[in-house]
């Protein structure tokens, strides 16, 4: 792991505050968060459910606006920009892996993998797909539609979509919460190397502590605020950390 | 059950909302044809009623008037004369007699136009009894005629173009001009001034000159003493009238019951029209109802599981989503029962502005609303049943699987089996009617042209993915991705794209059939005129009377006339059975007319021959050098040889023979129409001169070919408007139907555009997919509904060839082309709403998994 001062900020959020309804019905969801996601890293966000972690990605990855407070990706201010300019950004800047793969159904799998770029009216840059695709081990699937794969072979597919377009950072929702075990495994090991031999940045939002082991680091999320980090973390201290967030919350 | 059925009915509200307004439309269109014929013939009833109170009898002569036709002038007629006045006045069951002439007067108003159309502006005959007065025509200022120049005009027309006592108008009934003194204005209840027409008066002598003969009526009518029955009176005077076929007895209240029987059939028949109309409505209907079910199922599959892992059955279900229709249908029959009340009555408003219908209220019977409420409800009902059984066959185990599940896609081949026996069978069944022709083949053209159509629906499915799919290249180098995934949606979901199309295709097959069929009658009958036609003028009576003798020779006598022949059209017995003819002038036979003769020549003609058509050169089994034995109108028989045979044409009719030939064989000449050659042919200096000669006869109409051409097309493109209005319906509803496949589909793959949105499709992309989605569906069906559409406009040229010879398909192109961009103009505008909805989806909401 290369030090401190050396790392980047692909993304970062400054007194980041995102606040839902009015009156009564006030939440707040994101209470002041700051938060830098450093570039070439795979970083998690661990949370309880209502933690907020959903919410920062949402925001980071410009698909919901913020109330106050700052979301940069590279250089650029996401607060503020009008949708033209955010699909732009979410086009050429930004990857997502959902949790339920979320595939074109009418298209093949690497028409699927080609999509954002499809967008952009952009070719692909043909050995880069190749890599990609080699790496997702996806090259005799190629003309299947989603119906035909797996559930880890679509989760997989959307994982080379999001490489595809060399995005500056990639927001992962939950990318193994619809894979059984094994197939989740794969996946995570496949973020892990795109992040290692690919340089690829990626942040994943997960309450799985052995998905989140999976990460280079670990941002603990609990009532909109960022309460803990982890680095180089191993399944059992990510439990360990979150038995206590449990207890907290049944003490509270 | 009926509970859940109506929270699902509330709880999709907004989506049940197009089919709604398919079957509000519908039933309005059916509840107001009802309304409004059933009013107007009310009305026209109780008009009636009234009409022949002071008619007992009525004698009538039948070849007397302008009804007469060339048939009647045959010397079997027997007239009404005043001796049989006289005699039926004289019987002792008679109050009175009157003797009646009535016939169309053209009247012009002060600027020299003609007033009113045909059987609007009528004349008759001023029979006054002793003491001067006519009980048919009270006087309300001035007397009634008593000279030949004079005339007595309805208080309605009179006000209307300032008619007074004493002012001369121009008046003419198919001589020449004649100009009249108004000596009274009169009020009566004539049935044809209550429904909006003129009528004017002559003297009785003048009328019978004008319409009849010297001392003959069109009809008698008789009331009889009190104390004498209808009947009886009817007995007697039988006894004193002449015997002959064309004179004929009714009672008053045999004449009332026949003109209300005839208004009767005449709103049967324009609600049977109407009511076809309104079917096809309902019918695209039925494909929205049915598709809106579909997807309402589709959507719902986890609950209806539910329901079913619940302990509820097969039938219940099934009998839920059928409630769930009735309920639909049943609201939407209501409303649309509403809509249609105001169509009729907004209808009988604008009719009787028009001044055409006798006023009156509405009429709504019980059996309106009936019919209007079953026939949406049940429409409905019926569209929703393949979805209801589809529904109860959810196995309850669908509650527990995810609901990212694709709904499997049943296979097509079943159906595609049905639809290519179906289609091929219609092709064959049609092909074999159009073999047969004429009216044998009417049967199965009409029996295979349903099979087709119903075929091609069930393989809409099966066709859509090639056709659909060959345009992909197309859209993707024009509009890119979002090209290519709109051709992908489109055929992603085969039934559901069929059924949207189908309902876009019916109606382009209705349009592209009549249009067709116009346009070819309407080429053929050109060609015709300008091949059969040599002269440069038809002369005939604006509103189709006989052309007078005297017209005949005026013209003859008009500045730059080469060569001019009356056409008389008279009708001869060969072998017991009729034979139109017409007669020209042998000298100046061949400058006017030209006769594509495939035997014989125009020699044989001159030289008193017989020229027949094709047709009934077959039905009399002769060809040329042949004779045959002829009874002439005038009761003399003869022997004519067939000199030639020309393929049949509306403008020649069936014989032609010189009046040379025909002279002293007939009793009076019927002239149709006058076709004159000119120097210089067509110009407007040469029309000038035959209207000059004419004495400036409002009544006459010359026409040059190039006329006769355009007054034909545009009869043809008026009745087209008309279909096209009445089809527009249809159209309407089978817009619905795209808008609501459409939102239905943003609705479903709200997850798929969330991550479109998210992966960086902007909402212009979003936009345009959905939208091309749309235009790809509506070109589709049109294009299906033009293939359709030609091919059964074909066949029934096939069927019609044999009343309009010569008759071939001609493809108005130009149109055929808008009607397909038609049907892209229809999948924008029906893409605007869904198109805008799915732009503005809330990603965060569309990508979320529940």
């Amino acid at each position: 792991m290369t030090t401190t001062a050396l790392r980047t900020a692909a993304a970062r959020a400054s007194d980041l505050s995102k606040v839902y309804g009015s009156g009564d019905t006030r939440v707040t969801a994101l209470d002041h968060v700051s938060v830098e996601f450093y570039r070439g890293e795979f970083t998690a966000i661990m949370g309880p459910s209502g933690s907020g972690k959903s919410t920062l990605m949402h925001c980071m990855a410009g698909l919901d606006s913020v109330s106050s407070g700052s979301a940069r990706i590279g250089e650029v201010e996401l607060n503020g920009l009008k949708d033209k300019a955010l699909t732009k950004m979410r086009r050429d800047q930004i990857g997502f892996i959902f949790q339920a793969f979320n595939l074109l159904p009418t298209l093949t799998a690497l028409e699927n993998i080609t999509l954002p770029m499809d967008i952009a009216g952009r070719r692909a840059d043909k050995v880069w797909l190749d890599r990609v695709i080699a790496t997702v081990g996806l090259a005799d699937r190629l003309g299947h539609r989603p119906s035909q794969l797996s559930g880890g072979q679509q989760q997989r597919v959307a994982c080379a979509r999001a490489l595809a377009s060399r995005p500056e950072i990639i927001f992962a929702d939950e990318p193994t919460g619809n894979l059984d075990s094994r197939s989740g495994a794969e996946i995570l090991g496949f973020l892990r190397s795109s992040v290692r031999e690919l340089g690829q940045t990626i942040v994943m939002v997960t309450h799985d502590p052995v998905a989140a082991s999976y990460a280079d680091r670990v941002v603990f999320l609990a009532d909109g605020r960022i309460v803990d980090e982890l680095q180089a973390p191993t399944a059992d201290g990510v439990l360990d950390r979150m038995r206590r967030f449990d207890a907290k919350g049944r003490t509270s | 059950m009926f509970k859940t059925a109506l929270r699902n009915v509330l709880s999709h509200k907004g989506r049940l909302l197009m089919t709604m307004l398919a079957v509000v439309l519908g039933t309005a269109f059916v509840a107001g044809t009802l309304v409004f014929s059933d009013s107007v013939s009310t009305a026209l009833k109780n008009s009636l009623s009234h009409n022949y109170d002071n008619v007992s009898v009525r004698v009538e002569n039948s070849a007397a008037g302008e009804d007469r036709s060339a048939q009647d002038n045959t010397s079997d007629a027997k007239p009404l004369t005043d001796a049989t006045l006289r005699q039926i006045r004289a019987l002792p069951g008679t109050a009175s007699a009157v003797g009646a002439v009535e016939g169309f007067a053209g009247i012009s108003d002060p600027n020299g136009n003609l007033i009113g159309g045909r059987g609007e502006t009528q004349g008759a005959n001023f029979s006054p009894g002793a003491d001067g007065a006519d009980t048919r025509y009270p006087m309300a200022q001035g007397s009634g005629p008593a000279t030949s120049t004079q005339i007595a005009v309805d208080q309605r027309t009179a006000q209307k173009n300032g008619f007074k006592v004493g002012d001369t108008i121009r008046v003419a009934v198919n001589g020449p001009v004649m100009k009249l003194t108004v000596s009274g204005i009169f009020t009566s209840d004539d049935p044809a001034l209550s429904s909006g027409g003129s009528l004017v008066l002559f003297d009785t002598a003048t009328a019978q000159r004008l319409y009849t003969a010297p001392g003959q009526y069109g009809w008698i009518d008789a009331l009889a003493k009190p104390g004498t029955g209808q009947e009886a009176l009817e007995s007697q005077i039988g006894q004193v009238v002449p015997h002959s076929g064309n004179i004929t007895l009714h009672t008053g209240a045999s004449l009332t019951a026949d003109a209300k029987q005839m208004v009767e059939d005449d709103s049967k028949n324009m609600k049977t029209a109407l009511l076809f109309f309104a079917g096809v409505a309902l019918f695209v209907g039925i494909f929205l109802i049915s598709n809106t079910f579909t997807m309402l199922i589709a959507q719902r599959t986890r609950e209806l599981a539910l329901m079913r892992a619940l302990g509820a059955s097969r039938k219940q279900v099934r009998r839920s989503v059928l409630l769930e229709a009735l309920l639909v249908g049943l609201t939407a029959s209501v409303a649309g029962l509403g809509a249609g009340v105001g169509i009729g009555a907004a209808l009988k408003a604008w009719a009787g502005s028009s001044g055409n219908l006798p006023g009156g209220g509405l009429t709504v019977t019980p059996s309106t609303v009936l019919i209007t409420l079953a026939v949406g409800t049940v429409v409905t009902a019926l569209a929703a049943l393949f979805p209801a059984l589809r529904a109860s066959r959810v196995p309850p185990v669908a509650a527990m699987s995810s609901n990212d599940q694709p709904v499997s896609q049943k296979s097509l081949v079943v159906r595609n089996t049905i639809g290519l026996v179906l289609a091929g069978l219609g092709v064959g069944v049609v092909l074999l009617g159009v073999s047969q022709g004429g009216s044998a083949g009417r049967m199965p053209v009409a029996l295979g042209a349903l099979l087709v159509m119903l075929g091609v629906f069930v393989l809409t499915p099966l066709l859509s993915r090639p056709i659909i799919a060959a345009t992909g290249p197309l859209f993707r180098r024009l509009f890119g991705i979002s090209g290519t995934l709109a051709k992908q949606n489109a055929i992603r979901n085969p039934r559901r794209t069929a059924a949207t199309a189908s309902a876009l295709t019916i109606g382009v097959t209705l349009i592209t059939a009549l249009t067709v069929i116009g346009t070819s009658i309407s080429t053929t009958i050109t060609r015709q005129v300008t091949a059969n036609m040599k002269a440069d003028y038809a002369v005939g009576m604006q509103l189709g009377d006989r052309v007078s003798p005297q017209l005949l020779a005026q013209l003859k006598s008009a500045k730059g006339v080469t060569a001019a022949s009356a056409g008389d059209s008279q009708y001869l017995k060969v072998d017991g059975q009729d034979l139109s003819l017409s007669g020209y002038d042998a000298s100046s036979f061949d400058q006017l007319v030209a006769p594509d003769l495939t035997q014989g020549t125009v020699d044989a003609f001159r030289q008193g021959q017989l020229l027949i058509d094709t047709d009934q050169a077959k039905t009399l089994n002769v060809s040329v050098g042949s004779t045959v034995q002829v009874a002439y109108p005038n009761g003399t028989s003869g022997r004519l040889t067939v000199g030639g045979v020309y393929p049949k044409s509306g403008l020649l009719g069936p014989a032609l023979l010189s009046e040379q030939a025909l002279a002293g064989h007939t009793l009076a000449p019927y002239y149709n129409v006058v076709l004159v050659k000119m120097d210089g042919g067509a110009s407007a200096a040469n029309e000038q001169s035959l209207r000059d000669a004419t004495g400036l006869n409002p009544l006459v109409k010359i026409q040059s070919q190039q006329q006769m051409v355009d007054q034909f097309n545009s009869l043809i493109s008026m009745m087209l408007t008309i279909l096209y209005a009445l089809l527009g319906m249809a159209v309407l509803i089978a817009i619905l139907g795209v808008v609501n496949t459409l939102a239905m589909s943003v609705f479903e793959r709200k997850r798929e555009l969330g991550m479109l949105r998210a992966v960086g499709l902007d909402r212009r992309g979003v936009k345009q997919m959905v939208r091309l989605e749309s235009v790809v569906i509506a070109v589709f069906g049109a294009a299906m509904g033009v293939a359709i559409g030609t091919f059964l406009a074909w066949a029934a040229n096939g069927l019609l060839k044999s009343s309009l010879s010569g008759l071939t398909t001609a493809l108005p192109w130009g149109r055929l082309a808008l009607f397909i961009a038609l049907g892209a103009t229809v999948g924008l505008l029906a893409a605007l709403w869904p198109a805008r909805r799915a732009a503005r989806l809330d990603i965060l909401g569309a990508i979320k998994t529940d």
